[in-house]
């Protein structure tokens, strides 16, 4: 347990340490809030169904937060211990690897919470953003998405080579992801063609739930994307267990 | 004394390439044990064994009396480790590493004190990236000394310091021995081996060619010391004779190099000198050749270490 606490610790103010993670996570949704902000300004949009652009947003960049948490740092984590070794300095010791996963698992998740936590701040006091759901019920979904997108970078991390392979792979994945899911874009502005792409775009079910339960649907309607979301975890944490390597 | 490793008839194969076999030795209580090869002579997978990282083909080990595979939870907590390749995290500072260290074990040494033994209290803020080779290499044996553990593997643990650094770290390694500790270490510099280890056994393709003190190695090699120097005029004739006749005489110009065995009573050098004041010829530049663990190792392999 105290070593549990250390590692949390000391993997916390490394991720703050790093400019690029700290960035992505922090500071980059907030630019995108605002450029949102300058581009579709403050009025109800009729594509929303009344909700305006900005309510919208806010759980559409928090998905943006959650793919590139999963899959840029905690890809990039995991994938620079491994080859520089320093997984197998950490073998050499009666520590256990589950801890080393939990430790990344719990900071991981604690900067992505930290960015949506700011995210909503900045939309509230500037744009005074309308949340129209219950807030545990989002904070359930926003746990569930984040969770199953860990995974993807845990994965990643196992079965990739070497440090830069990941990264082409995590990039591949995560730009189309941004783009077809909704997350940046609407979904409705896109082609018709295009939107059924996105149906296969795990990040889609990520943005429809989140923005959903902002917009205070019930569960029920999300059915689809809460099983999906499920099936990802569950895969998630046993290809990652199974495919952890110390070197 | 206590046996703290025992290694029997080891072998270990990556698919078709044969890294050990029959490698067989025992190592003692409070000894600096080295194993002397080139690189790719199987070194690296011998200690790796002994460590428990790797699963050997065949052979019996027990290292502080356990088997370092089923048993590797109770060795990882008495054992410290020196990987030749490993790092920390570039933006770790170096008593964060030793804080974070000490929470894997129950029960540890005061990393405050080993931070000021291997001198790196000036360095305590400073991020792992931001060290020397030298300063890195002695936080890894301060990480490995921190369980107090009865026996330190150093795995290649000076390779790519500059002189100054490495005669630093052996100076620690005996420190580290004189606080009842045993030292398993790995190495292919020659001097290295020399001047630190108790015993050393010279490992070339996987086979354990010679294992004893550095000195009966030396000696055991029935090898010619030379002694060297340069006259001034020429060489009395008187001399050569005076000379005993076990030693062959070689004159090149005013270049004098004297052959003689290395086992002898007196030696050759003091005998040298005492004939040359005694006849009055005046020298220069006197200086003798030892044979060295580098001559054990061509005469036993046939090569040199460094090919």
């Amino acid at each position: 347990m105290k070593s549990l606490l250390k590692m949390t610790w000391m993997e916390a103010k490394l991720f703050l340490r790093e400019p690029a993670s700290a960035f992505f996570t922090l500071v980059f949704p907030l630019i995108y809030l605002f450029m949102y902000g300058l581009i579709s300004g403050n009025e109800p949009t009729p594509m929303y169904g009344g909700q305006r652009a900005l309510d919208v947003a806010i759980p559409s960049l928090t998905a943006v937060i959650i793919a590139m948490a999963g899959l840029m740092s905690n890809t990039m984590t995991m994938a620079t211990y491994r080859e520089k070794g320093i997984l197998r300095r950490l073998q050499t010791t009666p520590v256990s690897p589950l801890i080393v996963l939990v430790a990344q698992v719990i900071v991981i998740f604690a900067m992505t919470s930290l960015g949506m936590l700011l995210l909503i701040a900045a939309g509230k006091l500037v744009y005074q953003v309308n949340f129209a759901g219950n807030v545990f019920s989002m904070l359930i979904g926003f746990v569930l998405s984040s969770l199953s997108f860990f995974g993807i970078g845990f994965i990643l991390a196992g079965i990739m080579p070497t440090v830069r392979s990941a990264w082409v792979v995590a990039m591949v994945l995560l730009y189309p992801m941004l783009f077809l899911s909704g997350a940046f874009f609407s979904i409705e502005i896109l082609p018709t063609a295009v939107q059924k792409v996105s149906a296969f775009m795990p990040l889609t079910y990520v943005v429809n739930l989140l923005r959903g339960l902002w917009a205070g649907e019930p569960w029920a309607n999300h059915l689809l994307d809460v099983g999906v979301l499920v099936g990802m975890l569950l895969v998630g944490v046993i290809i990652s267990a199974k495919t952890f390597r110390w070197e | 004394m206590n046996t703290i490793v025992q290694v029997n008839e080891l072998r270990k194969t990556y698919g078709e390439t044969v890294a050990i076999d029959e490698v067989s030795f025992e190592v003692r209580e409070g000894e600096i044990f080295g194993m002397l090869g080139p690189n790719g002579a199987g070194k690296t997978t011998t200690i790796e064994c002994l460590e428990g990282l790797r699963k050997p083909d065949r052979g019996t080990l027990r290292v502080l009396g356990v088997d370092p595979q089923r048993e590797s939870h109770i060795l990882r907590e008495r054992t410290g480790i020196q990987l030749q390749q490993s790092n920390l995290p570039d933006r770790m500072k170096v008593w964060e590493a030793l804080d974070l260290y000490a929470s894997f074990y129950p029960k540890t040494t005061d990393w405050e004190e080993l931070l000021v033994q291997l001198g790196l209290e000036e360095k305590r803020n400073t991020p792992f990236a931001k060290l020397s080779g030298g300063q890195k290499q002695r936080l890894f044996i301060a990480l490995a000394l921190l369980p107090d553990p009865q026996l330190v593997f150093l795995d290649e643990l000076t390779t790519g310091l500059d002189p100054q650094a490495r005669h630093a770290i052996w100076d620690l390694v005996r420190d580290v021995r004189a606080r009842g500790k045993t030292v398993f270490l790995t190495t292919h510099f020659m001097e290295e081996a020399e001047r630190l280890c108790d015993r050393v056994a010279i490992l070339d393709h996987g086979r354990i060619v010679a294992l004893d003190t550095p000195t009966a190695l030396i000696h055991g090699l029935d090898a010619e010391e030379r002694v060297i120097f340069n006259v001034d005029g020429p060489l009395p004739a008187s001399f050569a004779k005076a000379l005993p006749d076990a030693v062959r005489l070689e004159v090149e110009a005013t270049r004098v190099i004297i052959h003689g065995k290395n086992d002898r009573e007196i030696p050759l050098v003091s005998e040298v000198v005492n004939l040359l004041t005694g006849q009055g010829v005046a020298f220069h530049d006197l200086r003798t050749e030892q044979p060295t663990l580098e001559d054990v190792f061509l005469s036993l392999t046939g090569h040199q270490i460094r090919e």
